[in-house]
């Protein structure tokens, strides 16, 4: 648990980050948090030949009410992500996703952009980028660059960020009146990571679904959108009713949501193989897609 | 007597103990004490292993087998040599001539085979994590560094992984001698005849899992020497016995080896253990003459600390039709690993006896044998034996109710020993001196809700709801307070099971104990310490505790089986009579009377009848001024004494569990838990109860959590807390603890030990709640743990794996439906 020798820069401003991190080109990894990162290195699963700590540089840190969006800067961390009162406000389902991450430790630490940058499958949080249509803000020497997150998360660990480009933030849409939220994790252990979690915002017309949005937390290589049991879900009534067809009358919801694992390459591990997975994507996905409309 | 452990009652006891300033006439045995060494260890202000740094000292790092099982072609560490701090690198061959074996002390039948243990690989290893050549360096980065630099040629053997597989003829051997280590048998009554005509006969198989022992503190291991003496710093359970065997092992002189546990943060077995990397520290400070340290990281920990449990159980119930049990059969095959370590091939002997629970029986027939494996050595865990037999048979017992379509609890009380049989002599040979399961069992169902709780068990199914209840019973005992020197000899244990303990009044009044056991986290600080106040009529503050330095506690036995306060404890009781004696005879002395006619009360010896009288404190100072000693009397009050206990003890209790089963995702939650124990009586009812809490984790913890995996090939899969999961406060339930106290009559204090009860007994009845849970689905059993993807997939999910369910199968039996 020791990592090789690496050596250590600390910029001070976000110009002098962006250059250290374009000469370095992919031999550096930028530090945020370290939560995800330092584990890496420890187990010697990385090896990058520097780490550019952004701890010192100043305006990545905050959230900021801008309208039509909340701007969640990329340093800003877990804890202060769930005690701002513009994310309750405004985007909850941040808040409710970042609620289940880890510990308080680790919340304490670990930051909203270095998440997301970190493109885990499993991580809670780009469900949920994926689900609100986040934008991403990142900068090089080259400039600034927008990254819907729908190309943001590319493959395992792999964000759509270049070599030497630094994420500012992300802009989270506020989605307005009649949406409702919900974040349904399903782990093993409260410190686990999600075996499978579903992010999902519904807006509810007239008694029925009229928009479903879903994200899939380890579903895939990377984290998905699910659009298949998006189409599915338009137009079917949520109101509770019967007994969750175990047994009982046909739920159109539950049918439905039969095609949240639709399109999906989940993985199989020591805690779920993939027909589980898929198994608990529909059942989660009816499970969010209740709770939010309720 | 009951008494209801709630936390505001716990709160009120501690308000009510800090209150009290003056013990004088007030009982300390019985208060539930904070512990007194909890403030330094909580903090980390001491000195735990890895805090301890000497002048020069280097750091040792280990370079692990990649491989389950395969021979050494070459080693190469010459580039390690050279790399920046690096002061020596060594391969398993450069140390052959002086490493030898690591010591098995349960050579536990005549069969046994006991392979060949070199602390380093020298040409072969047999398990992913075995050393094959280490880095000795300035600084553990540089250590760690260099270990990457040493070159390995192995040429793979086939791996063993599966003991049915591994006693096959002709298949792949982990040792020249082959894949058994050694058979074991035992017989109690006619087995045959109990099961000839049996009307009922209950047959089932059930899988212990392999758990690893995770201990908060890692194992840290410091060596060093003076050229001619040693020591050894270690995070051990068993200073006193680790010196022993060092000494057998490298040749040190015994009295050359002087073995330290400084605060240890945990063991629940794993270290009792005389380890590679202990030996390999001693070695290597013997060669470069300068200390060294070791320090595990947490996935070399979960690849080389050696593993607990890994049964397979075959257990047979021949019963009448009423329920009562005719006789029980047993066959186990239990995974060594590649290695018989200290005990391993014992632990399942601790079991052997504890098959037939509380029950009466005609007969009893076990068979274990010990299988080797590619895999990392077994050896004690937390209850070493005994959580798994206690898991069989009342798994066992729990199907017996549900084929008869009997209430489990009635089934229990059908078969179990009242408390007017005892003491009772078992179908297994024990002699239980005491106990009350009618008692326990009734305080438990009353806490529990029990007929309410099955009331909505009984509604849920009718309502076919998805989310189902189930309610699982344990009614265990289990054998402690190891362990009577004469029955551990008969067993072939290679030492006794006394404990020793010296008491000495310093010449101010303080009181200094020394004991021979090791605590690593149980509060013998404070309950020594109890026992000695009252014992000797001394302020709870003026006792300090001396352990773990083999040169400031020569003597004992150490700290495992539950055996610390059941042995320890009254080896501290004895030294303290012999020292109220000797001030007895004083005091008589200078009060010019008989010693017959000086009572002792309250700290003060006084002549009958009179106020005239000397405290224990001026006694101290009279002894050691030593102006005016009766003759022959030395000039000090001091005494040593050992116990050797003539019985093991036997805790009981009844534990209840809730499980909701959400048949969807398969998630098993407990909605509630009852623990009643009866573990004799309490000297603090605070550390019983923390004892009970953290017992109960861990033994839920391998029913629904815990899991050792190694794949196909045979790598460990499971080698961080992400991939082994460990369930921390934020997934337990409320305990809800309560307690009988019958007290042991085996012992002077009545007490019987408490530091295993909870795993023993939690196991089997989460596990029963959740396949009580289950039985309208057809289920009759869930593998541990009973993870929530196992339970979908029992329940037909995925197309089901071998589990009975055919989906729901309509009420059963047991709940009064007709079949």
């Amino acid at each position: 648990m020791i990592p090789a020798a690496f050596d250590y820069i600390r910029p001070a401003s976000l110009d002098e980050a962006c250059r250290v991190l374009g000469d370095a080109g992919d031999e550096a990894k930028i530090l945020a948090g370290g939560q995800s990162l330092l584990p890496l290195l420890r187990l010697r699963l990385a090896y990058p030949a520097a780490l550019v700590d952004l701890g010192r540089v100043p305006g990545l840190r905050g959230v900021e009410d801008r309208g039509d969006h909340v701007f969640i800067g990329a340093l800003t961390t877990h804890d202060e992500v769930l005690r701002s009162a513009v994310v309750r406000e405004h985007v909850p389902l941040v808040a409710l996703a970042t609620a289940t991450v880890a510990d308080p430790a680790v919340r304490h630490r670990g930051t909203f952009g270095g998440s997301l940058a970190h493109a885990d499958p499993a991580g809670d949080l780009p469900a949920v980028a994926l689900a609100l249509d986040c934008v991403f803000v990142a900068r090089s020497g080259e400039g600034e660059r927008e990254i819907p997150a729908a190309e943001f998360f590319v493959d395992y660990l792999e964000p759509a960020l270049h070599p030497g480009e630094v994420l500012l933030g992300v802009r989270v849409p506020k989605l307005g009146a009649g949406w409702g939220f919900h974040y349904e994790k399903f782990h093993r252990t409260a410190q686990a990571w999600a075996v499978v979690g579903v992010a999902a915002a519904v807006r509810v017309e007239g008694g029925s679904l009229e928009e479903a949005r879903i994200g899939l937390t380890n579903m895939g290589p990377a984290p998905v959108r699910a659009r298949a049991v998006e189409t599915a879900l338009r137009g079917v009534a949520p109101a509770p009713g019967g007994n969750g067809g175990a047994g009982g009358s046909r739920d159109p919801l539950r049918d439905a949501c039969g095609e949240a694992a639709e399109g999906t390459a989940p993985p199989a591990d020591l805690h779920a193989g993939q027909d589980y997975r898929r198994h608990l994507a529909r059942v989660l996905t009816y499970r969010a897609v209740r709770a939010a409309s309720a | 007597m009951t008494e209801q452990l709630d936390a505001g009652l716990v709160a009120r006891q501690i308000a009510e103990s800090d209150q009290l300033s003056d013990p004088s006439g007030v009982r300390e045995v019985g208060r539930a004490r904070r512990r007194k060494e909890d403030a330094r260890l909580v903090t980390g202000r001491t000195m735990w292993t890895d805090n301890i740094q000497l002048p020069g000292m280097l750091y040792v790092a280990f370079l692990r087998s990649p491989m389950a099982h395969a021979r050494i072609t070459r080693v190469d560490v010459s580039a390690a040599r050279v790399q920046p701090g690096v002061v020596a690198a060594y391969a398993g061959q450069d140390l052959a001539d002086e490493q030898g074996s690591l010591p098995c002390a349960w050579p536990v039948s005549e069969d046994v085979v006991i392979p060949d243990h070199p602390p380093m690989a020298v040409d072969t290893v047999r398990y992913v994590g075995e050393a094959v050549a280490c880095v000795v360096a300035t600084d553990r980065y540089k250590a760690a560094d260099a270990l990457e630099a040493i070159e390995v040629d192995y040429e793979p053997l086939e791996a063993v992984l599966d003991m049915t597989e591994a006693l096959a003829e002709g298949g792949p051997r982990v040792h020249e001698a082959g894949n058994q280590a050694f058979t074991w048998k035992f017989a109690g009554g006619d087995i045959e005849a109990a099961f000839r005509d049996a009307p009922v006969v209950i047959d089932r198989t059930y899988v212990q899992q392999r758990l690893i022992p995770t201990a908060m503190e890692p194992r840290a291991v410091v060596a060093t020497t003076d050229g001619d003496a040693f020591t050894l710093y270690s995070a051990t359970q068993i200073p006193h016995v680790l010196r022993v065997m060092l000494a057998l092992t490298t040749g040190i002189p015994e009295h050359r080896l002087r073995v330290v546990a400084p605060d240890v943060g945990g063991g629940f077995g794993s270290k009792l253990q005389v380890t590679a990397e202990e030996v390999l520290c001693l070695l290597l400070t013997r060669r470069l003459g300068k200390p060294v340290k070791w320090t595990e990281s947490r996935s070399e920990g979960n690849l080389t600390v050696h593993h607990g449990r890994d049964q397979l159980q075959r257990i047979s119930v021949a019963a009448e039709r009423d329920g009562r049990i005719r006789g029980v059969r047993v066959d186990l095959l239990a995974d060594m690993g590649a290695y018989l370590m200290l005990v391993t091939p014992g632990v399942p002997l601790l079991g052997a006896f504890m098959y037939n629970g509380i029950y009466k029986m005609d007969a009893y027939d076990f068979t274990c044998t010990g299988v080797f494996t590619t895999k990392m050595p077994t050896d004690a865990y937390r209850g070493a034996g005994r959580p798994e037999a206690t898991f069989a048979i009342e798994r066992a017992v729990d199907e017996l109710a549900h084929e008869l379509g009997l209430d489990p609890i009635e089934v229990r009380r059908r078969n179990w020993i009242t408390h007017q049989e005892f003491p009772y002599t078992t179908i297994a040979g024990l002699t239980y001196d005491s106990g009350n399961y009618e008692a326990a069992t009734d305080r438990a169902l009353a806490l529990f809700g029990y007929d309410k709780l099955r009331a909505e068990q009984a509604d849920r199914r009718d309502r076919r709801d998805p989310v189902q209840l189930g309610i699982g019973v344990s009614t265990y005992t289990e054998m402690c307070g190891l362990a009577p020197s004469r029955v551990l000899g008969s067993l072939s244990y290679g030492a006794g099971g006394w404990e020793h303990a010296a008491v000495r009044l310093l010449p101010t009044g303080k009181v200094e104990v020394v004991t021979g056991t090791s605590p690593h986290g149980q509060g013998h600080e404070t309950a020594w310490s109890q026992i000695v106040a009252d014992a000797l009529g001394v302020p709870f503050d003026d006792v300090s505790v001396l352990h773990g330095d083999t040169a400031v506690a020569p003597r004992g036995m150490d700290t495992y089986g539950s055996r610390s306060l059941v042995v320890g404890g009254v080896a501290v009781l004895r030294a303290c009579e012999k020292v109220k004696d000797k001030a007895r005879d004083l005091a008589a002395h200078l009060l010019e009377a008989a010693p017959g006619d000086v009572e002792f009360t309250a700290g003060e010896f006084r002549v009958r009848g009179t106020s005239e009288g000397r405290t224990i404190q001026e006694l101290a100072l009279a002894a050691f001024a030593a102006h005016d000693l009766p003759d022959g009397f030395e000039p000090r009050l001091d005494a040593d004494a050992t116990f050797d206990p003539e019985n093991f003890s036997f805790p009981h209790g009844t534990h209840l569990c809730a499980v909701e089963v959400d048949t969807e995702t398969g998630t098993a939650k407990i909605r509630s838990y009852v623990a009643v124990d009866d573990v004799g009586s309490v000297v603090n009812p605070l550390i019983v109860e923390g004892q009970v809490h953290g017992g109960i984790a861990q033994g839920i913890a391998q029913a629904l959590f815990e899991e050792a995996v190694y794949d196909s090939e045979g790598n460990l899969l499971t080698t961080t807390m992400a991939d082994y999961l460990i369930p921390s406060a934020a997934d337990l339930p409320e305990f809800v603890t309560d307690r009988t106290e019958t007290p042991a009559t085996s012992n002077p204090l009545g007490v019987k030990g408490v530091g295993e009860a909870g795993t023993i007994a939690s196991t089997p009845a989460v596990v029963n709640a959740v396949v009580d849970a289950l039985r309208p689905y057809g289920v009759h059993d869930v593998p541990m743990p009973c993870t929530p993807e196992r339970i979908w997939r029992v329940l037909g999910g995925g197309g089901g794996t071998g589990g009975s369910a055919t989906g729901w199968a309509g009420p059963t039996e047991s709940e009064g439906g007709a079949r």
